[in-house]
């Protein structure tokens, strides 16, 4: 597969704060590549550099062969971009927006009546062409925004958290679309987002954490470095079950999720390739179960389970914590 | 308590924005010294030429009793009609004065001499107090000389006036207000018209976040400035057409010089204002910043221009500061050739000057004008 987009050592540095310290990452077509991490990590800047919005100090961008530095506007022809912050004009129509955008991307005439009518019907905007675009829902503003990214048939699309303020079902519609741009249009994707469930749709993921990526992959490659190391706790009260499950010094960290708790187990207990498990697990379970009964915790659920995201992301940042 | 956390809130949200604050506390002592130095009416400093064509002492005489006076300064020693014709049409000069040959010899033959006294009437405000302050002036030496001549061969001649003062006021003889302010607010409404609008037109961008959307795109930073500016270019020139059908129509101002030169110019004048908004926008980042600079720009050029007050009135570093205010420029050309009826032989000097301007300015905000979010 064709590289359609490709970063090399980007850098960015505002004040004294390096916000991006050497970002490289490539995308081929019909890829969705996931920028994750948490808030001020350097998603958007990078998404910024990557579009040229913000020039890199170093390295350099590439847009399906075309130097975003020496080429700027044949690379930028190739892009498409949807901002974190709605960035189209509230005071236009929904039609009006994607006039706009097609004129100044030089999609007119019978290309673009065709283009326009396809995207609008694609993202679901169609009926809504004469409303104002201040006066759409949150989920129909991102779905217009990609529509007047996708006015020219760009081979790269940039998505800089499509998912804020958008509800559960309009996010499923979304990911909907663009799982269909990668495999009909071929686009390579980019998409930033603090979501593990939405990064996990993702082909490959970058977890980006003060201004670098620390790993990258695909989600089951990263989960794998968990593999037999998390274990499932259902009891009450929580809080003491955390504090028992602490005090065993097989238990790393305890984290908890809604009304579970997920123990990281440490090294030792990793899974090699064609495992079925740590002989010694079954006697930790058989342990911490009695430690929490003997401390009056109820039990309901405690067992091995596949890791998540998030349990790869959050022993990574405790990795990163620690090494400062 | 609830107020209170309001009032602390919106407080610490002021002080934010420490460029904004400052300008709101400079503005009252700007103003100050604008209305308290610049806004006068009072008549003084008028460029005067004088065309000397008796050069005797009693010629000298009579000039000095218009050099002390306060009104007046003696510019420009001029050989012709035509000269002085032509400075008065520049504006360099305000008044002249004629003083015919055998002006001497008439008074000490004890008869009537007549001076000519010349005064452009642009401003009807100035020209008047001028105007009384010629005679009053003529007037008093006629009278110290009378009563002189009285003194020298005794009592029992008549008295009679010695200097008889013809005023000709020029341009505007009637003194009408109109004629000299409807001109001139074609000048004002651009100035706030084009500083105000491009400027926050463009923050508006960065402000909703709709310039990144714009960055992205291949339109190149010259197409984005122009586009940007066209529609208030043509918005201007519908304006300019609107005061000018408006004076025409009623007041009934005549437009004596060439229109197409006068909406060139004033096209020229527009690249000026469009660049100062221009070049606040890429200083501001909310549309309330570019508003608040865009007014500490319009306030002195309106003051300092000479729109309401004559420049020659006020203090020298008033006057100084005004030669960097375009608006300035286009009044006399505004003025010129609409009243004066004069065309660029004598206007250049203020098309360069306002070209020059208009240059400097829209070469600073194009480079400071980046097409980029850093």
């Amino acid at each position: 597969m064709a590289i359609r987009i490709e970063a090399h050592n980007l850098h960015k540095t505002f004040g004294s704060t390096r916000a991006v310290n050497g970002v490289s990452l490539e995308v081929h077509e019909g890829e969705a590549y996931g920028l994750v991490g948490p808030d001020g990590a350097g998603k958007t800047t990078t998404m910024r550099l990557l579009v040229g919005a913000l020039t890199s100090e170093e390295g350099s961008v590439h847009i399906d062969g075309h130097d975003l530095r020496t080429r700027t506007e044949q690379a930028r022809a190739r892009v498409g971009y949807l901002a974190q912050r709605f960035s189209l004009y509230t005071d236009l129509t929904v039609a009006e927006n994607i006039q706009f955008f097609g004129e100044v991307r030089g999609v007119v005439g019978p290309a673009f009546v065709a283009r326009a009518a396809e995207l609008l019907q694609f993202v679901g905007l169609a009926g809504f062409e004469q409303r104002l675009a201040g006066l759409l829902s949150g989920g129909m503003k991102q779905k217009l925004g990609l529509a007047c990214a996708l006015i020219h048939r760009p081979g790269v699309l940039l998505l800089d958290e499509p998912s804020g303020g958008v509800d559960p079902v309009t996010r499923q519609d979304f990911w909907q679309l663009i799982i269909r741009l990668l495999t009909d249009e071929g686009l390579a994707v980019i998409v930033s987002t603090p979501y593990m469930d939405e990064a996990v749709r993702c082909n490959r993921i970058g977890f980006m954490y003060g201004g670098q990526v620390l790993v990258e992959g695909p989600p089951r490659e990263l989960t794998a470095r968990l593999d037999g190391r998390v274990l499932e706790v259902v009891a009450r009260p929580g809080m003491t079950a955390r504090q028992v499950c602490l005090e065993n010094a097989e238990v790393e960290d305890a984290v908890v999720f809604g009304d579970r708790l997920h123990l990281r187990l440490g090294e030792r207990y990793a899974r090699r390739e064609g495992d079925q498990q740590h002989p010694d697990l079954a006697s930790l379970v058989l342990r911490l179960s009695q430690a929490l009964e003997a401390e009056g915790v109820r039990v309901a659920r405690l067992r091995p389970i596949a890791p998540g995201l998030e349990d790869v992301f959050i022993s990574l940042l405790q990795q990163q914590g620690e090494a400062r | 308590m609830r107020l209170l956390s309001l009032i602390r809130k919106e407080f610490i949200q002021i002080v934010r924005d420490p460029r904004t604050l400052a300008m709101t506390f400079a503005m009252p002592v700007m103003q100050l010294l604008l209305l308290g130095y610049a806004a006068t009416s009072d008549v003084r400093n008028l460029p005067m030429a004088v065309l000397d064509q008796d050069k005797s002492p009693a010629s000298r005489e009579l000039l000095d009793a218009y050099r002390v006076a306060d009104y007046y300064r003696m510019r420009f020693d001029v050989l012709s009609e035509a000269d002085l014709r032509k400075l008065i049409d520049q504006g360099a000069a305000r008044v002249g004065m004629i003083i015919p040959r055998g002006y001497g010899d008439t008074i000490a033959a004890g008869q009537t001499a007549q001076v000519a006294f010349v005064i452009d009437g642009s401003d009807p405000t100035v020209a008047g107090t001028a105007l009384s302050a010629a005679q009053l002036i003529g007037q008093a030496k006629s009278t110290r000389l009378a009563v002189a001549q009285m003194e020298q061969r005794g009592q029992g001649g008549a008295f009679r006036a010695l200097i008889d003062v013809r005023t000709q006021v020029w341009y505007n003889p009637d003194l009408e207000s109109a004629y000299y302010m409807v001109p001139a607010l074609i000048g004002m409404i651009l100035q706030f018209l084009a500083t105000l609008l491009t400027s926050t037109s463009i923050v508006r961008e960065r402000e909703r976040g709709t310039i990144e959307q714009l960055i992205v795109t291949p339109i190149r930073p010259w197409e984005l400035i122009v586009g940007k500016l066209t529609p208030y270019v043509i918005i201007a020139f519908i304006d300019t057409m609107e005061i000018l059908l408006a004076g025409i129509l009623l007041f009934g101002i005549p437009i004596n010089g060439s229109l197409p030169l006068l909406l060139v110019l004033t096209a020229l004048f527009l690249v000026t204002t469009l660049g100062i908004g221009l070049f606040i926008s890429t200083i501001s980042n909310t549309q309330q910043e570019a508003v608040i600079s865009s007014m500490f720009t319009i306030l002195p050029s309106i003051f300092l221009s000479g729109l309401f007050f004559p420049l020659e009135a006020m203090p020298v570093v008033l006057q100084t500061v005004s030669y960097v205010v375009p608006l300035r420029y286009f009044l006399i050309v505004v003025r010129g050739i609409v009243l004066k009826g004069v065309g660029l032989e004598i206007l250049w000097k203020e098309v360069m000057a306002l070209s020059l301007f208009g240059l400097v300015i829209m070469g600073a905000a194009a480079l400071r004008f980046r097409k980029r979010l850093d």
